[in-house]
């Protein structure tokens, strides 16, 4: 069905003197929307041109409008020869396509030379029109909402989570055809830039097709990659998590009812408001042999068990293992069958979950394969590449059945190319859910009872093992939970997700790696091949060894957020696996690190053992007071009262138990290597227990991880600072042994985080959050780790405070926030008063589990009531001028018409949505616009950006739109530019100001579940040349700050306060 | 194992204003390593010297690539490369157009080209001030020179709002435009004496009262260039020293109110002639631009030097010129009061200022 799509140039500034004799530009606009072109005129003799052009009108296909970019290029006019190029500014219009999201476009944006960088900004207006047709969503996918959050989006509910959808697309690289040779480097990289927004579009309307044929809204967890497969092409492709979302304050009936399940669930535990709760407990890996066309036959798999590092060898049928297991399980997993075994792939991209959504976590599940790329004969058939990618997911599907679980939750794909070397990887959490999310309709009806039957309480619930304990996946000790007492949990818990915000925990969370390096002798072909997956094994092997290792170190006994990459360089294999360590109280107190000797007689070894054990026990007493980890009653727990029959059922299965002093005995009898006791003689040993003390515990006054949030810290202040580091290491010795290879792997590593902690000492206290390290090997003896991560601020105070009280302690003023509107009705509210009525409040919901409303900061709000809400809500139209305080209000409105479910609020609140949805933005716009025209005096607006799927302190009120962008930066004078490192700092930070110039545009003020997917950096010092891709993703919104919302003494709903406070708690 | 590249970048700006200093003040990377070490960087926090050094390059890489947005302040708050906080952009132009005063005061009053900045090795190894930080401060005074050289209306108001500078360093730079533009001889070595801040001071008098602008608020140049006319009209002054009966009154009208009140009475009665010749003098060969160059060198020798060869104290000399120029209304043959308070006001304050050690 066909669009309009209008777009208006209204100026120029800062641009670049294209003609030196007057030192000035007669530019001219270009606007390409698929084959159409207009053009603007000439504005002579100015580096501020005022166009303020006609509305260009395209009509098009809404197809097309998913698929393309608005092109605009900006350039300067030159009577005699060739105009010149000034830069480009590539608009995605998708935000545009659904109705929730921005209504227009309009802001400045940085025109962008791949050559040049940013070269001045331009004002650029758009808008479209769609055509409403019963219709229009079959040829397109218009309408279907993206989010790139891995857990369901802030002011929605997820009414059904349908699954997994993937799709890829495949192209020839521009760069790699044969025109190439005679075009300029700048023509070749918009070719690439062009065509990459191209395949992102229409990937993204194939995915949107398969999300309406499932019938849902929206794609959760939306990742896209790009395979830069060089000589054999250009692979987009992309997973995600398709969701029926509605929107919470769409003030619809359901949820104002007060008996709805999901609100009582969230009356629960208004503190822990589930997230996710996954659990690992073991991991499985495979690793397909060099497959490419005999991808059938041999095929080797291995499962780990993390617990106890021990190799199995299964092959694709180990998947029926789990299937006969004990009454309660079978019943769960009979009710979630159905819904699941429907889907090809029960996968789901997502993170955290809502409450009661996962019940049980298996552990981590992964699989690798090794392909030789070749050619792309045929660009719409990617059969060859969906394959590969279908036996991997076949293998982890496998591979949860193996642990007893339907599902794979905290699911993500990756590769490594080097050469025509390929690494396919993926990985999750195998886990068991809750099957009422599954169906249509159930959500809304009975939902509570079915949470209220489930005997696992949610704070150790997802722990409890689902596989059968007679007939264990892999080796593993089982203990009775130490929360229940009920159900067996293991002793160690591995998992892809973030630790759910009702786990129970003990002190804080940690950041843990492991690095490894290893060499690899060049090769070609099926051979090369052959030798990167016969390394698979013992790299996986050797990380999880280490893991391991490190978090005993640590004293905790779970992973949380664990991802590992395995890339593959010309000459080496490095492997980093990062997470974050916790303890879960749930799960037995980890047991100390024993050393051995082979050879006892030997005095002088003997000092040494003593020695190292010496140190290791005081780095594990050091860790333990640094992370707080005092687990309640521990010493009771384990020595104090053992439950008699889980020690006998144990022992069935375990080497050992779990205190440490009878550590010392090494038990061998399945064949497994203890994974406390290390032994000196061992090369292995002595490096790992290198690598165990070399890792320096974060300075003072720092934490940090690599999940959403950290866990056991709840009180952030709103200051925050995202960064973005890469550091390239060349190995100046060509014959390092791995020992040392490994060493300056992990020096790299360890000096990057210091730095960060050196450069950010300011905020103290504060964490690193959502640390992502990725690792490549750009060229031959080159080491490249990319590390994208957010620093935020808590009050260190209040360390121990409890979620509950957070949501309003949260909230801080911050200078820079440009959003801030003095408000009058501040003046009659007391953080104290505020404070312990909400709390009051709060812990009367919990016991009633009935919508009671949380008031805060309004002295009388005790009783309040529908009408008094309503007679504030008139007294304050009045002054509404700006269209957040519209916004806000409409929030307001509306979580008081959930109060009682009376027609006139209900009319008022949708009176004040239509408001928002006409005026709001275009208000903002034209505010942005008049600030930004006037010279000198304004500045540009603020963006934030963060990793994470919230701000704190700060309520996200709407998505605007998903941001996806892709650009290459190229220069064939690097010295003049200040070296690579000159080079790519300035292309970084373009990218940042490309970014918030497009959120600013969409009317958002930040992006959260920001990433940088892709960086790719191709050097030629000699040549002084440079080239580099960069692919970023995020979701912008609009945030008003939370403070503000306790001004104006407005009335949460349950739900909202839920949201919020999982923001923080987790 | 060299580390081959290594960047990190905020989506807010990270900067210290330590190393913005070290950075503007013309230090090398390795230079600024050494002394932020020894200032304790490494005690405070356990830092390595490699920490520090990646740190001050991602900071060093920032500061070059805001430099080109400095030259232009008002475009650091409309620009989008980076996101920097308003009290953070304020620091940035502040600290860049900051200047030393002893490399200021090297250079006022010489011509802003090509030549003098040939010269600013040497003066970098006169000043101690590095040649970097050199040259950015004389490339700041030549920027400034020339965007207000063409402007209607107050300079210091112009300077302002052009670069957005504090009300202090605006009426600096006012200054060294003033002196850059009438080229005052600052340099001799009479001169040597009087600091930056005199002469500003000086220059800010001059502005006000003897400029243009004085008069007319709109004109171009109206702040750098002397008032012509008012030029004009100082020769009428040349009665009070070449009429004799005049200068014998004004002597005889001075010494009255003087006598008693100081112990430099006896130098003051004896110099008189000398010294009210000289004053007049100075105001009635103002029409010349040489004489107007050697302006401050006159005030010096011709009243400074012979006042302080007589030991006169500040208070002599206050009380001394207060009562030479109020003593000149009651003549009652000179008709130019109007251009003498002009003029005098002005001599008065500058000598006030000027008179130290």
């Amino acid at each position: 069905m066909p669009g309009k799509l209008k777009a208006k140039i209204v100026a120029g500034r800062h641009l670049p003197v294209m003609d030196r004799a007057s030192d000035l530009t007669d530019a001219f606009v270009e606007v390409k929307f698929g084959n159409t072109t207009f053009k603007t005129d000439v504005y002579p003799k100015s580096l501020n041109p005022q166009w303020n052009s006609e509305w260009f009108k395209f009509e098009v296909d809404d197809e097309d409008l998913q698929d393309e970019p608005l092109q605009i290029t900006v350039l300067d006019h030159d009577t005699y020869s060739a105009n010149d190029a000034i830069g480009k500014v590539y608009i995605d219009i998708d935000p545009l396509l659904y109705s929730e999201a921005a209504s227009v476009i309009s802001g400045w944006f940085p025109i962008y030379d791949t050559i040049h960088g940013i070269r001045g900004e331009i004002n650029v207006l758009v808008k479209v029109e769609l055509f409403n047709d019963l219709n229009r969503f079959r040829q397109s996918s218009c309408g279907v909402k993206f989010f790139c959050t891995t857990s369901i989006p802030k002011g929605y509910r997820a009414a059904i989570v349908h699954g997994f959808v993937e799709e890829l697309v495949v192209n020839e690289d521009p760069e790699y055809q044969w025109i190439d040779r005679i075009r300029t480097p700048r023509a070749s990289n918009e070719a690439r830039q062009r065509l990459i927004f191209l395949m992102s579009g229409e990937l993204q309307r194939k995915i949107g097709l398969k999300v309406l044929e499932m019938g849902g809204n929206a794609v959760v967890g939306y990742l896209q990659c790009f395979d830069l497969e060089g000589e054999s092409g250009l692979v987009v492709r992309a997973i995600g998590t398709a969701c029926t979302l509605e929107k919470l304050s769409s003030g619809s009936g359901t949820h104002t009812h007060p008996n709805t399940a999901p609100a009582s669930n969230a009356c629960n535990s208004p503190s822990k408001d589930g997230k996710e709760s996954p659990l690992a407990h073991g991991c499985r890996s495979t690793h397909n042999s060099p497959v490419h066309s005999a991808c059938s036959s041999q095929r080797l798999s291995q499962n780990f068990s993390v617990s106890v590092p021990t190799l199995i060898f299964t092959g694709m049928g180990s998947g029926s293992m789990g299937k006969d297991a004990g009454p309660l399980k079978t019943l769960l997993r009979q009710q979630t069958q159905t819904a699941l075994e429907q889907r090809e792939f029960p996968f789901f991209t997502l993170t955290s979950f809502p409450s009661g959504f996962l019940l049980h976590v298996g552990g981590v599940v992964s699989a690798r394969s090794v392909k030789l790329l070749d050619r792309i004969h045929n660009p719409d058939e990617p059969e060859t590449r969906d394959a590969w990618w279908e036996e991997i997911r076949q293998e982890i599907k496998s591979h949860a059945k193996a642990l007893g679980c339907h599902a794979v939750v905290g699911y993500s794909e990756s590769t490594s190319i080097c050469e025509e070397v390929c690494i396919l990887s993926a990985s999750g959490t195998a886990a068991i859910l809750n099957p009422r999310y599954m169906r249509e309709g159930c959500l809304d009806l009975g939902g509570s009872d079915q949470r209220f039957e489930d005997p696992s309480p949610s704070s150790c619930g997802f722990c409890h093992i689902p596989y059968d304990e007679l007939n264990m996946p892999f080796p593993a000790q089982l203990t009775y939970c130490f929360h229940c007492r009920r159900q067996k949990v293991p002793d160690v818990l591995f998992t892809t997700i973030d630790l759910p915000s009702d786990a129970a925990i003990a002190g804080k969370g940690c950041f843990i790696q492991a690095r490894l390096c290893r060499l690899k002798k060049k090769g070609q072909g099926e051979a090369n091949a052959t030798a990167i997956s016969n390394q698979l094994p013992f790299m996986e092997y050797e990380l999880h060894t280490q893991l391991m290792n490190k978090l005993k170190l640590r004293s905790m006994n779970a992973l949380f957020g664990l991802s590992i990459q395995i890339s593959v360089g010309e000459n080496m294999l490095l492997g980093l696996a990062s997470a974050t360590g916790v303890y879960l109280t749930a799960l037995p107190a980890p047991g100390g690190i024993q050393i051995a000797g082979k050879t006892p007689g030997d005095l002088n070894t003997e000092q040494h053992i003593l020695n190292i054990q010496k140190r290791i026990n005081d780095t594990i007493a050091k860790n333990k007071e640094f992370y707080e980890v005092n687990p309640p009653d521990l010493t009771e727990e384990v020595v104090g009262s053992p439950i008699p029959e889980p020690r006998l059922r144990s022992r069935l299965f375990r080497s050992h138990s779990e205190s440490s002093d009878e550590l010392s005995e090494l038990d061998l009898s399945h064949g497994k290597k203890d994974a406390f006791v290390l032994e000196v003689d061992d090369t292995d040993a002595v490096e790992d227990i290198q690598s165990l003390l070399t890792d320096a515990s974060p300075p003072k006054g720092f934490y940090s991880c690599n999940t959403e949030t950290m866990p056991g810290i709840y009180n952030w202040t709103s200051a925050l600072q995202m960064f973005t580091s890469v550091r390239v290491l060349r190995l100046s010795n060509a014959n390092l042994s791995n020992q040392a290879l490994n060493k300056v792997f992990t020096d790299l590593c360890e000096n990057l985080l210091k730095s960060f902690y050196f450069k950010l000492r300011s905020m103290i206290p504060c964490c690193l959050s959502h640390l992502v390290f990725s690792v490549a090997v750009p060229e031959e003896d080159l080491i490249q780790v990319a590390v994208t991560a957010v620093a935020m601020t808590f009050d260190k105070d209040q360390t121990q405070d409890k979620p509950a009280e957070k949501p309003i302690t949260k909230g801080c003023s911050e200078a820079e926030d440009q959003l801030q509107f003095s408000l009058e009705l501040c003046t009659d509210s007391s953080s104290i008063n505020s404070q312990s009525s909400s709390k009051n409040s709060a812990a009367k919901l919990n016991q009633n589990q009935l919508i009671v409303v949380r008031s805060a900061g309004v002295p009388e709000s005790s009783h309040l009531s529908t009408r008094a809400a309503s007679v504030d809500y008139g007294s304050f139209a009045d002054r509404c001028s700006t269209w957040l305080e519209l916004l806000r209000l409409k929030a307001h409105t509306i979580r008081r018409g959930s109060v009682k479910t009376s027609r006139r609020t209900q009319s008022l609140a949708h009176s004040v949505s239509s408001l928002e949805h006409s005026s709001p933005l275009t208000d903002g716009r034209s505010r942005s616009l008049r600030s930004s025209r006037s010279f000198g005096g304004s500045s540009v607006s603020v963006v934030k950006m963060t990793p994470l799927s919230f701000l704190p302190g700060t309520r996200i009120v709407k998505y605007v739109g998903i941001i996806n962008m892709f650009f290459i930066r190229e220069t064939t004078s690097l010295r003049e530019e200040g070296g690579v490192s000159g080079f790519l700092h300035s292309f970084v930070a373009e990218v940042f100001a490309m970014v918030r110039a497009h959120v600013a545009a969409l009317g958002g003020n930040a992006v959260v579940s920001y990433s940088m997917k892709d960086c790719v950096l191709m050097e030629n010092p000699n040549k002084n040349q440079c080239q580099c891709l960069i692919n970023v993703s995020g979701d912008a919104v609009i945030y008003i700050r939370e403070t503000d919302q306790e001004v104006t003494g407005s009335t949460a709903n349950i739900r909202l306060s839920c949201t919020s406070s999982a923001d923080g708690a987790t | 194992m060299a580390v081959e590249l290594d960047v990190f970048v905020g989506n807010t700006i990270i900067m210290s204003e330590e190393v913005y200093q070290l950075w503007l003040d013309g230090y090398t990377v390795n230079d600024a390593v050494k002394v932020r070490m020894e200032g304790g960087v490494l005690d405070e926090f356990d830092a390595k010297a490699d920490v520090v050094l990646s740190d001050t390059m991602d900071q060093y890489r920032t500061f070059q690539m805001c430099e080109r947005l400095l030259h232009s302040p008002t475009k650091l708050a409309n620009q989008l490369l980076f996101q920097i906080p308003p009290h953070r952009q304020a620091t940035l132009i502040e600290r860049y157009y900051a200047f030393d005063d002893v490399f200021v005061r090297e250079v006022l009053g010489k011509k802003l080209s090509k030549g003098t900045k040939k010269d600013l090795d040497d003066i970098s190894a006169k000043t101690g001030v590095m040649l970097k930080s050199c040259r950015r401060q004389f490339d700041n005074f030549k920027r400034v020179f020339k965007v207000v050289e063409e402007l209607k209306g107050p300079l210091v108001e112009n300077i302002r709002q052009h670069f957005l500078l504090s009300d202090k360093l605006a009426r600096d730079y006012a200054a060294i435009v003033f002196f850059a533009n009438n080229r005052f001889e600052t340099g001799k070595r009479k001169l040597q004496y009087l600091t930056f801040q005199d002469l500003a001071f000086c220059a800010g008098q001059l502005i006000n009262n003897w400029t243009v602008g004085a008069v007319d608020n709109m004109v171009e140049d109206m702040d750098v260039d002397l008032d012509k006319e008012f030029l004009q009209e100082l020769k009428e002054l040349k009665v009070l020293i070449t009429d004799k009966d005049l200068l014998d009154q004004h002597k005889s009208l001075v010494c009255t109110a003087l006598r008693g009140k100081t112990k430099a009475f006896n130098e003051m009665e004896a110099n008189f002639k000398n010294l009210s010749r000289g004053l007049v003098n100075i105001a009635t060969k103002l029409t010349n631009t040489k004489d107007v160059r050697d302006f401050f060198i006159d005030l010096v020798e011709k009243f400074i030097e012979p006042c302080r060869s007589d030991h006169w104290t500040a208070a002599d000399m206050k009380l001394y010129l207060t009562h030479y120029t109020n003593s000149a209304h009651i003549l009652d043959t000179f008709k130019h009061q109007v251009v003498w308070d002009r003029y005098m006001g002005v001599i008065k304050s500058c000598i006030f200022k000027m008179y130290h050690d």
